[in-house]
């Protein structure tokens, strides 16, 4: 199976019903994403399918043949997406595990949506749990990294 | 007689051998030293020992700190390195840091063990952590007063360089000198006033990694012919297997392995989907094992009999019953919390590969010393020969510290008969059921109330399961049998000092569920007892909750602080909108006194959290955007609890499974919170639990206030 992942070609020798998540991590080594729950409760393996969050525990490898699949690693070469920046600009982080897939699903919200209502996020990052309770902060930082995006503009 | 372990050792040789040059430097601390959380260390003697290595400093001028304790979430990644920069002098961006090898250089200094819990970090670091830096800063200081040919005494630090007049060296460039001096007999700690990094709000050092998918959790580890393997265990709880048939599960491909191992089947695979996969093809009979199976409404029951029988008592003044049989005026109260999980986001993992005379374990642990020795144990090896590498922790909140090391010691077991490196690894379903829960509690109270409103007379039954029992702890209390966490936050509450006629009993009820310490311990309920009744108290005398605890805890100057702090910023006393009501919590935990104000309303029965506004008194602040945070994950992680966590069991089997059915505070239901840090000089204490007990009874009393009908189970169910 051929997988397009963070720009990047692969030919993958993985049943087409293997969910991406193990795909990207024990047969990419993209560790970046991470295993929570496995149901698509919690939102720890969220990753972009063609700009889209996807949560990928629950996504068949299969089912992304021919589209484009970003992960945290492949957000930007160098952790200067906004969101990242307003992440580290609000001290978000505590444990870090989460991070990723909550990193993922605001980088889709402000893409789809530049200017995000409180209300936005929350429906926006309703699967996205934490147990270290980062939630006021990540709210603050996609604020600030959505005000990052349109300052980013030309 | 702490000596440098191998570890430690090939750790530092190996760096230095990549730094062309290094400085070590650490301390002994004699280990088996006791404090409560309560009490925290006398300072640390000043004898400073053979150097080993809690600091590392390279010829490109980076500074690298080696932690004692574990980074899950709590912040002490930055904070420990601000108490050696500070003393060091050294460049801030400088600071790399590194968790610590499992060796008995970095046991904690009150416990004697390399750990990491009870909210001890801070404080337990707070003597040892700034005389490496003051030490370190020493031989740099001669080293460069040696080079530019002019004494100590002429030279100062400064952002990473020894500085005499117009001349400047960076610690680059002395550290090779500097490890060839002697340390001093003693070091002199800056003097509070001069503290630059100390009390500086602080970002965390460890957010890029954990921002751009690079940071190493346990499950992310990576070895060349690395195996993962899933474990069937028993349903229920204390059962065994009987037998199996792999076939199936062998016929699955990738699978490579099924073996038994003490916890049940673990079949062993190229990658996990496979494992799992494996694991559902399985065919297991198991023997349920004895007693009778867990059952909630019928463990209740039970705890309903034991708390009319006589129990062990933990702390009594004066005659309670005769005060009470003698009251004109008396409320009982019955309270119930259930069993919770954990569930930390990194479901447990542990990494295992086994070699002659050799064992490597790659995890996210809260329990260094015991991991290692449990691995030692199953390995046939000294605890020396076991290499234990601490990753990141994906949360812990008490889970990864476990006295039987159970998922370490599986893990072994499961590496070792398959004969092959192996990451076995749990799912969520594993977690949720695999035990080692707080305890369910019941609490059963009887308080005479005096002419003036106040409590006359207390008598306080506690009924649950004790952590520390069947434990190596539980030694610790062997001459009361009363475990100390089954009844701190009420054998040793302020209230009570006050009240001439106490007594508070323990009922202990065995069961084969494990449970465990969950973030704060007993104060988790306890807190929520002790608030709700004094809230029920100060209602039934008519009486505002600010002012009767203020009369109630007269004399505590530090649980007034917070008290009158917490209410003054919350607005206490102003109007709210319709439908909207404030409740108060003041709760002493781990050294540290938190109260907080909730602002709650009702949406069609669900309970919604508007505001909290939290003020802490710590001692000394060491990283107040740390303790900021802290108060933030603790009320998220009380709440959470409070309006949604239960475990229960049904025929000996855990009911619930996953983040569906064992639901956690989601983003929307966050509050708004505020932290309002007490200045003080006080010596540090813990900030990573205390923040969690205040805000269940915070919210309970919040309701009460707006609905008249005070609810005494956890979760709360307004609408139930």
């Amino acid at each position: 199976m051929k997988l397009r992942v963070n720009g990047t070609d692969h030919e993958v020798a993985a049943p087409p019903e293997m969910p991406l998540l193990w795909v990207l991590r024990d047969l990419l080594g993209l560790t970046g994403t991470k295993f929570g729950c496995g149901i698509s409760q919690c939102g720890a393996c969220l990753v972009h399918v063609d700009g889209k969050p996807r949560k990928s525990c629950m996504t068949r490898a299969g089912a992304v043949e021919g589209k484009s699949v970003t992960t945290i690693e492949g957000l930007s070469p160098d952790g200067s997406h906004p969101v990242q920046r307003a992440w580290a600009e609000l001290d978000v982080v505590q444990c870090g595990y989460c991070q990723s897939g909550q990193i993922m699903a605001a980088a889709a919200l402000i893409a789809a949506n530049p200017r995000p209502t409180d209300a936005d996020i929350d429906q926006a990052l309703d699967g996205q749990l934490c147990r270290c309770g980062t939630y006021q902060r990540i709210r603050a930082a996609v604020h600030r990294a959505a005000e990052l995006n349109r300052e980013s503009r030309p | 007689m702490t000596t440098p372990a191998d570890p430690a050792r090939r750790v530092f040789l190996k760096q230095a051998g990549l730094t062309a040059a290094g400085l070590v430097i650490a301390f002994h601390v004699p280990s088996g030293r006791r404090a409560s959380a309560a009490e925290p260390a006398a300072p640390a003697p000043a004898a400073l020992p053979p150097p080993n290595a809690f600091l590392r400093i390279g010829t490109d001028d980076t500074v690298t700190v080696l932690l004692a304790h574990s980074e899950m979430g709590q912040g002490i990644w930055t904070s420990l390195p601000m108490l050696i920069a500070e003393e060091l002098d050294a460049d801030w961006s400088r600071i790399r840091v590194e968790h610590a090898p499992a060796a008995p250089v970095y046991a904690h200094t009150a416990f004697g063990a390399q750990m990491t819990g009870g909210s001890t970090t801070t404080w337990s670091e707070f003597d040892r952590y700034r005389q490496v830096g003051a030490a370190a800063r020493t031989l740099l200081l001669q080293a460069g007063a040696q080079r530019l040919g002019t004494a100590p005494s002429d030279c100062r630090t400064e952002n990473g360089a020894v500085i005499s007049g117009e001349r400047r060296l960076r610690y680059g460039e002395l550290a090779a000198d500097a490890a060839k001096l002697s340390l001093p007999a003693t070091v002199a700690l800056k003097d509070p006033k001069d503290w630059r990094l100390i009390g500086r709000p602080t970002r965390r050092l460890d957010t890029p990694e954990k921002t751009d998918g690079r940071a190493v959790f346990g499950l992310d580890v990576k070895l060349d012919g690395l195996l993962t393997a899933v474990v069937a265990r028993s349903p229920t709880f204390g059962g065994r297997v009987k037998s199996f048939d792999a076939a199936a599960a062998r016929a699955i491909p990738g699978v490579r392995k099924v073996v038994q191992v003490p916890s049940g089947v673990a079949v062993v695979a190229d990658h996990f989907w496979a494992a799992q996969a494996g694991r559902e093809a399985l065919k297991v009979e198991w023997d349920t094992g004895a007693g009778a199976p867990a059952d909630t409404p019928a463990m209740l029951a039970e705890f309903r009999r034991l708390a009319g029988l006589a129990g062990k008592t933990a702390t009594t003044a004066g005659d309670a019953p005769a005060a009470l049989a003698a009251a004109k005026r008396t409320i009982d109260a019955e309270y119930v919390v259930p069993y919770l999980a954990h569930a930390p986001m990194e479901p447990l993992n542990c990494t295992v590969r086994l070699g002659p005379g050799q064992c490597e374990i790659w995890t996210g642990t809260q329990f260094q010393t015991m991991d290692q020795a449990a691995a030692a144990r199953i390995a046939g090896l000294k605890p020396e020969q076991v290499t234990l590498h601490t990753t990141f922790l994906g949360g812990g909140f008490g889970r990864r510290a476990t006295p039987s090391s159970d998922w370490v010691s599986e893990a072994v077991h499961v590496a070792k008969e398959a004969g092959a490196p192996v990451k076995t690894v749990w799912t969520r379903e594993d977690d949720v059921r695999g035990g080692y829960y707080r305890p369910m509690y019941l609490h059963r109270v009887r308080v005479a109330v005096g002419d003036d409103g106040l409590p006359a007379a207390w008598d306080h039954a506690i009924v649950g399961q004790s952590v520390l029992a069947g434990s190596p702890f539980e030694s610790s209390y062997a001459a009361t049998g009363v475990d100390p966490s089954s009844v701190e936050g009420v054998a040793d509450s302020a209230y009570l000092k006050g009240i001439a006629h106490h007594r508070v009993q323990l009922h202990d009820y065995r069961s084969p569920v494990p449970v465990l310490w969950w973030r704060s311990v007993g104060h988790s309920h306890t807190a929520f007892v002790m608030e709700c009744l004094v809230d029920e108290l100060a209602r039934s005398a008519g009486a505002d909750p600010v002012e009767y605890r203020r009369r109630l805890l007269a004399g505590h100057a530090r649980h007034l602080g917070v008290l009158n702090l917490a209410a003054a910023r919350a607005g206490w006393g102003a109007p709210l909108p319709a439908g909207r009501a404030r409740g108060i919590a003041v709760h002493e935990s781990f050294g540290s006194f938190v109260a907080q104000v909730a602002e709650v309303s009702l949406d069609g029965g669900r309970v919604r959290v508007h505001r909290v506004v939290c003020a802490i008194d710590c001692g000394i602040a060491v990283n107040p955007q740390t303790i900021e945070a802290q108060m933030e994950s603790g009320i998220a992680f009380g709440l959470g609890a409070a309006l949604h966590g239960a475990i229960t069991f049904k025929d000996g089997r855990v009911v619930q499974s996953n983040f569906d059915d064992y639901e956690v505070l989601r983003l929307a239901q966050m509050p708004r919170v505020e932290v309002h840090i007490v200045p003080s000089r006080e010596r540090p204490g813990g900030v990573g639990e205390p923040g969690t007990p205040p805000i269940a009874p915070a919210v309970a009393n919040a309701l009460a206030a707006l609905t008249g009908r005070r609810l005494r189970e956890l979760p709360l169910r307004p609408g139930a």
